[in-house]
């Protein structure tokens, strides 16, 4: 159906994962007391980064 | 309650996620030019499309509000929604029943019945299913609005009209093609944003071991043995001695066989994924592959609902309690959001509200497109405007995303005056639904049987169903919407331990009786002549063929694959 169905989702969730990530190295430390004191917004940032560029990527090869 | 404070991060998230939505749909618009095209995306998904999508259109709020309560409530058994009440079905729906789904070319579940039966029979399961895809749509809306309204205060209204319009434009805009792909996109999102909640809840009840001490509290504090929120089948030999409160008949036979067969053998909201396949290989292999992901959904919905009971078993310490009804009962409903808003700071909270937002978009998608599938093709090309050209049923059909959205909204609002009315209307959907496999069943496995037979096998189903419910009553419950209403006449007839064994029972009686009609009235009328059944019922239709295909992409073996890995996990949590 001409649109390859990983491209977008590859880049929402690159686009997603940057939020985080520039969020998760700024924001105040106290705001992960909730998380067990993990940054999770870094973490799972560069998580769901890496998988849009490779969902990207796939979609672009074939 | 206090409500969740949401920070301008979280809304960055929400818009970005939104936004990409409605691009999809604007993307895919050039390409709608056929009413085919509009309604069954030209037949050109890839399997691994087509499965994640039949998977995601089922992840609506019932599944991830739902399950996530229901896994407070019941613990681990309620795992049997999935590996008994699913994965046997998804893979009989593939293996068995898509060649002739796919083969015959229908267009939608209920014009495979008027191939197989009659016009009558069709009618009947068109016009039900279009008023309870509507109906189905409105409540999960007007749950995703008190749910929001709940949580962050945001008004009903916004919440719900905000939703309601974001759906409507990508699938006025992109069709089924468009919903599909809005699926796909929103199970990732669902998965990425509840893994972490699950790891930092397993993580602060002190693992799996950590959780199953907590869990013997809240266990033997109900009155069960200790480990029976952390076992699925080893309680079932008795309703008592389980938190379902069912025994082990009925509910393989109840939920595992009548309702999960029935719901995903012959739902056109799940199957039209599978329709939308580019061939018949892809077709057979989308229910299996949705069955994969389908398998590990407990770790994802009912896990955090197990953490978030031991936790309030034990709130003093932990910090976390579900609230409380007026009723003075616990919200288990607001299990999930409240996981969410306790673990998640702003960021995450963004991605986890979008990914809540998600499983409500992605299941009043899949309602709405079934249901301009059903209403264009069978009632208005059947019943109303025979002979009109393409380009009008693709206009019918925007026209029909249209009304279908505006309805659901109505039906939202209808909601939040007669909540009573809304729990009736799911009432006698349960009785409509309940006989339906069995129709399907003979329809494709036994030659004889005839439009007359399902007809009026299904209205004797039905008919069953009512009775049975209309004659029993679940413990502690009162006469009315919870059964017992024919008692004046013919007094209660039979007490069940839990609401869910008598609804697992009425099923079985409905099913059983509409098998049985159809079958004798079958056998009293002319069956069609067997040249007219090619290709719909499998002593007629060739087999096909397989040879071709590496043997992972053979239905069959894949089915194997997945039902052994389903026996595994079935084992290792009985």
């Amino acid at each position: 159906m001409g649109l390859d169905i990983r491209l977008p989702i590859g880049l929402l969730f690159a686009a997603l994962g940057l939020i985080l990530l520039g969020y998760g190295a700024f924001s105040d430390p106290a705001i992960y007391q909730r998380s067990l004191g993990i940054n999770v917004n870094l973490g799972w940032g560069a998580v769901m980064t890496v998988f849009g560029i490779t969902m990207f990527l796939f979609g672009k090869r074939r | 309650m206090p409500h969740i404070a949401v920070h301008s991060v979280d809304y960055a998230i929400l818009i970005v996620y939104f936004g990409f939505v409605l691009g999809i749909g604007w993307a895919l618009k050039r390409y709608m030019k056929t009413s085919t095209d509009f309604f069954l995306t030209g037949r050109s998904m890839p399997a691994w499309v087509s499965g994640l999508a039949f998977i995601s259109a089922n992840l609506g709020a019932q599944e991830v509000i739902g399950m996530g309560a229901s896994g407070a409530k019941y613990g681990i058994a309620t795992s049997h929604f999935y590996w008994v009440g699913a994965i046997p079905a998804m893979v009989f729906v593939g293996v068995f029943m898509m060649p002739f789904y796919y083969g015959s070319r229908a267009r939608s579940v209920p014009e495979y019945l008027k191939l197989r039966y009659d016009e009558k029979t069709r009618g009947l399961n068109a016009i039900s299913f279009a008023v309870m895809t509507i109906f189905s749509s409105g409540i999960s809306l007007y749950a995703m609005g008190l749910l929001l309204e709940t949580l962050l205060g945001w008004s009903f209204s916004f919440s719900v009209l905000i939703s309601a319009v974001i759906v409507l434009c990508y699938t006025f805009l992109g069709g089924l093609t468009s919903a599909i792909y809005n699926e796909v996109l929103q199970f990732f999102l669902i998965v990425m944003g509840f893994l972490p909640l699950v790891a930092l809840g397993l993580k602060d009840a002190g693992g799996w071991s950590g959780l199953q001490e907590r869990l013997h509290l809240v266990a033997t504090a109900r009155g069960f043995a200790p480990d029976a929120f952390s076992r699925s089948w080893a309680y079932l030999g008795s309703a008592s001695s389980n938190p379902l409160g069912v025994e082990w008949f009925g509910m393989v036979m109840g939920l595992g066989f009548v309702l999960s067969f029935g719901y995903w053998c012959t739902d056109f909201l799940v199957v039209q994924s599978a329709l939308a396949s580019h061939n018949m290989s892809a077709a057979r292999r989308t229910p299996l592959i949705a069955a994969v992901p389908k398998m590990f959904f407990p770790f994802l919905v009912i896990l955090p609902g197990m953490i978030a009971i031991a936790l309030t078993q034990q709130s003093g310490q932990t910090g976390f309690a579900l609230p409380v009804k007026p009723d003075g009962t616990l919200n288990y409903d607001m299990t999930i959001p409240m996981m969410l808003g306790h673990y998640f700071p702003s960021g995450m909270l963004g991605i986890g509200l979008a990914a809540l937002m998600a499983s409500f978009m992605s299941g009043m998608a899949g309602n709405v497109t079934a249901f301009n599938t059903v209403w264009t093709y069978d009632i208005y090309q059947a019943y109303i405007r025979r002979h009109e050209r393409d380009e009008h049923y693709l206009w019918v059909g925007r026209m029909t995303t249209i009304f279908g959205i505006a309805a659901s909204i109505m039906a939202a609002y209808l909601a939040t005056q007669f909540n009573n009315i809304m729990d009736m209307l799911q009432l006698v959907f349960a009785f409509v639904n309940a006989p339906l496999f069995a129709t399907f069943l003979l329809g494709m496995f036994w030659k004889r049987s005839t439009g007359h037979g399902a007809f009026t096998g299904l209205l004797s189903g039905t008919a069953a169903a009512a009775l049975h419910h209309g004659l029993t009553l679940p413990a502690h419950a009162v006469v009315g919407i919870k059964g017992g209403w024919l008692g004046g006449l013919f007094g209660i007839l039979h007490h069940y331990p839990s609401e869910m064994a008598q609804n697992f029972w009425t099923a079985i009686y409905a099913w059983t009786t509409c098998f049985l009609v159809t079958l004798l009235v079958s056998l009293a009328t002319r069956p069609r002549p067997e040249r007219e059944l090619v290709g719909l019922v499998y002593s007629l239709t060739e087999r096909p063929s397989e040879e071709h295909l590496p043997w992972y992409m053979r239905p069959a073996v894949l089915g194997v694959i997945v039902l052994s890995m389903t026996l595994v996990l079935n084992i290792i949590f009985w």
